[in-house]
Formats: structure tokens, sequence, C-alpha cells
């Protein structure tokens, strides 16, 4: 505690004369000190209530002044404050030293620097940073919108890469596929030869009792028979063949047919004599109109009658599957 | 003299040199900026009140910028790093223009 005195004594003493309110308040602790030592609690009052005091000048000088200086100035002792105020200015700016001048000037080179290096960046990416926030909200859905078509892109551009890379195994099997579908449809409507088991139907008709419907009814029975394709009389049998005219002067798509009529059935040849001979069948239906029906199975009959390929005029395939 | 001197060729080598921000820094140089803007405007008016002092000066500059971008350090850390360089370019707004009200005092007397 004793060396607490001499400071406390001393604070008072460096008290300037321009404060006036604290010199009176310094000047009788002072005294006192010495006389009771005891009186520790007093005296610290004493002395801080000069401290109080002492603040508050100091605060009265910076009262409306609150700046960075003088804040940091504050914390300093009240001697500083007293040479700042007290000395006289010309005095205080000779005692600025180089070292204190070096470090101003660096100090205000770098704060111009980042100054002018902050505007430049500023200026430079500041594109958005000034719209608004609904602008902005605008602009981020419009990207996220093209990243999705783009990404949307990326995966079709990717799985046609991924079919073409493919295609090469791909291609010869579908080939293949194709081909076999266009041979067993030519088969079908009658664009190319056919050969295979089958039978030779000969149907005469001395009494020409043989009606159009007649031959249609053998044309259907043979098909519901199994029948892959036929002939009759060197005109090939097709999706959309007419079987005509009045008996003896009978056509089939508009060829006049010669009596006997010859069928060449590519098919089971069992199943369809079977259904040749079928009671009501076709056997007996010309039987009963005075002509006769002879049936010949083979292991082998060319149907060699082709049939003009029809073009659709209305129908197109359609692509989609 | 110094001071005024230190600037226009610290602005001048900055427009010349033109360098690019690193990204760390990006949030910090203005906030910095600010505050040792407000370091020099507190040294400007304690010179109209001659009780300027190198030493004060300096050290509130530099502390100046160090608290400010550590408290938007502090800020990015929380979470609130907007908010907080928010925060402290308003306080060192207003502590500017107060300084520049008795600046203006000291110049105008009005």
């Amino acid at each position: 505690m004793s060396t607490e005195h001499p400071e406390q004594d001393g604070t008072p003493d460096d008290v300037p004369a321009d404060a006036p309110a604290a010199a009176p308040d310094a000047a009788a602790p002072a005294p006192d000190v010495p006389e009771a030592p005891g009186d520790r609690p007093g005296t610290e009052d004493r002395v801080a209530e000069d401290r109080v005091a002492e603040d508050r000048v100091a605060e009265d000088r910076v009262a409306e002044d609150r700046v960075a200086e003088d804040r940091v100035a504050e914390d300093r002792v009240a001697e500083d404050r007293a040479a700042a105020d007290g000395a006289p200015p010309a005095p205080r700016r000779r005692r600025r030293d180089p070292l204190a001048a070096v470090l101003i000037g660096v100090l205000t080179l770098l704060l111009g620097f980042a100054f002018a290096v902050q505007v430049r960046s500023t200026d430079t990416d500041s594109q958005y940073a000034g719209a608004r926030e609904e602008d902005l909200v605008r602009i981020l859905d419009d990207l996220t919108a093209q990243q999705d078509r783009l990404r949307q892109e990326i995966a079709d551009q990717r799985t046609a890469l991924d079919q073409l890379g493919s295609s090469d195994s791909d291609s010869a099997a579908a080939l293949q596929e194709a081909r076999e579908r266009a041979e067993a449809l030519s088969i079908l409507n009658g664009s190319v030869a056919a050969q295979g088991e089958g039978m030779t139907m000969t149907i005469r008709d001395p009494a020409t009792g043989v009606t159009s419907s007649v031959l249609l009814n053998a044309i259907q029975e043979l098909r519901g028979a199994g029948a892959e394709t036929m002939q009759v009389d060197q005109v090939r049998i097709g999706v959309s063949s007419a079987v005509t005219g009045t008996p003896g002067n009978l056509a089939i798509d508009g060829q006049p047919l010669q009596a006997p009529y010859v069928f060449v059935v590519i098919g089971s040849s069992q199943d369809m004599a079977t259904a040749m001979s079928i009671p009501g069948g076709v056997v007996s239906t010309v039987g009963g109109r005075g002509g006769s029906v002879d049936i010949v199975q083979s292991d082998r009959v060319v149907v060699d009658a082709l049939r003009p390929l029809d073009v659709p005029q209305y129908a197109h395939p359609d692509s989609g599957d | 003299m110094i001071p005024i001197l230190g600037l226009a060729i610290g602005v001048v080598l900055g427009l010349l040199l033109d360098p690019s921000v690193p990204l760390w820094l990006q949030p910090y140089l203005p906030i910095a900026v600010v505050a040792a803007l407000d370091a020099v405007f507190g040294g400007i008016r304690a010179r109209f009140d001659r009780i300027f002092d190198a030493k004060v000066f300096v050290v509130s500059f530099v502390s100046n910028v160090v608290v400010a971008g550590l408290i938007v350090f502090l800020g990015d850390q929380l979470g609130v790093g907007a908010q907080l360089s928010t925060a402290v370019v308003v306080v060192l707004g207003i502590r500017i223009f107060g300084n520049a009200a008795a600046i203006r005092r000291h110049l105008f007397r009005a």
C-alpha cells in the first residue's frame, strides 16, 4: 500500500492548472495521507473521488468529441493529456519523430492503395451487385432452367452416342430381323414366289355350276385350315383378292379364269385336305353343283404367280412406338 | 503533408498496378478501408483540435483496421458476416460523419 501513496499523490500533482475543479480536491487528501495511514478506506475513497473528478475533467475536454483518436487518447494517463493541451502546438509537432512520420506515410499509402484497389475491383465485378432481389431471383431461375435444359440435352446426346456406339452389333441383328420380316410379308402379300409342303386342288366344273361364292368359300376354307399362300390358275391370292363374275365366266382380281380351276396351296396339306372334305365343305358343295374336286397332296409345291405390290395411298407407317 | 502525399501515391499505385484482390481478403478489404478512413478523419480532426499525436494516430489506425477485420472475421465464423460487416460499416460511417462535422465546424465555423 505504501507504494500506492506516491502514485496517488503524484497523480493530483500532475493535474494541470487548467483543471480547477480537480485541484482543490486533490490538494485536500495530500496532507491526510501521512497523518492517517490507518485511514486507508477514507483515503482511498478520496483518491477514488479525485480520480473520478480527474476523469470528469478529462471527459469535459472531449465531451463533444468522440472520435477514434480521442477514445484511444482517453485511455492514456492524464499526464499526456496535460501535455497535449497545455503545451503549445508548435513544440508538440516538433516532437514528432521521423519514425512516426514514416509510419503515417506508410499507413496512408496503404490506405490509398487499398482504396484504389477496392474501387477498381468493385467496378469490375459488380454487375449484379446493384440488382434488386426479385431480379436476382429471376436471373437465378433463368439460369437454373437453362441448366436443366442443357443437362437434358447432354443426357439425350449421351444416349444417342451410346446407341451409335452399340449399333454395330445391333444394326446387323436388326437388319437380319427386318429381312426375315420382309420375306414373311412378301410371301403373305404375294410379291415373291414361294415353295414348300402343300397341295394342288383341281375343281372341275363341267356343268358351270361353280359360282364366285364357291370359289371364295374354297379360298377362305383353305386359309382357315392354315394355308399360308396360294394361287388359282396363275393368279396369286392376296389379302384384297376378289372373286367376281358369273359361273363359267369367273375372274379373280379382274383376271378371267378357265375351268378347271387349279389351286396351288402351301400349308399343312393334311389339315387342308381334311378341311376341304368335311360335310358341307368345298368338296360336297362343288359335287352338289355338278362338279368334282381332285386333291393332290405334295411335299413340295411351287407358288410362282406374283401379285403387284399395292402402294397404300392413304395409310402411312406410324413411326411412334 | 506526409499523409496527403502517402494517400495520393497509394491511389496512383493502386490504379497503376491494378492488382486483383485475393479471395480471402475480399470480404475484409472494404471494411478495412472504411475503418482506416475513420482513423484518418479522426486524425484530421485531432489536427484541427491541435491534439494530434502521431502515436495515437498510428495505433488507432492499426487497431481500427484490425478490430474491424476481426469483427467481420468473427461474423463470418458465426455465419452472420454480412450483418456484422453492415453493422461495422454503419458504426464507422456514423463516426466518420461526426468527425466530418467537427472538421466542418473548424473549417467554416459553422
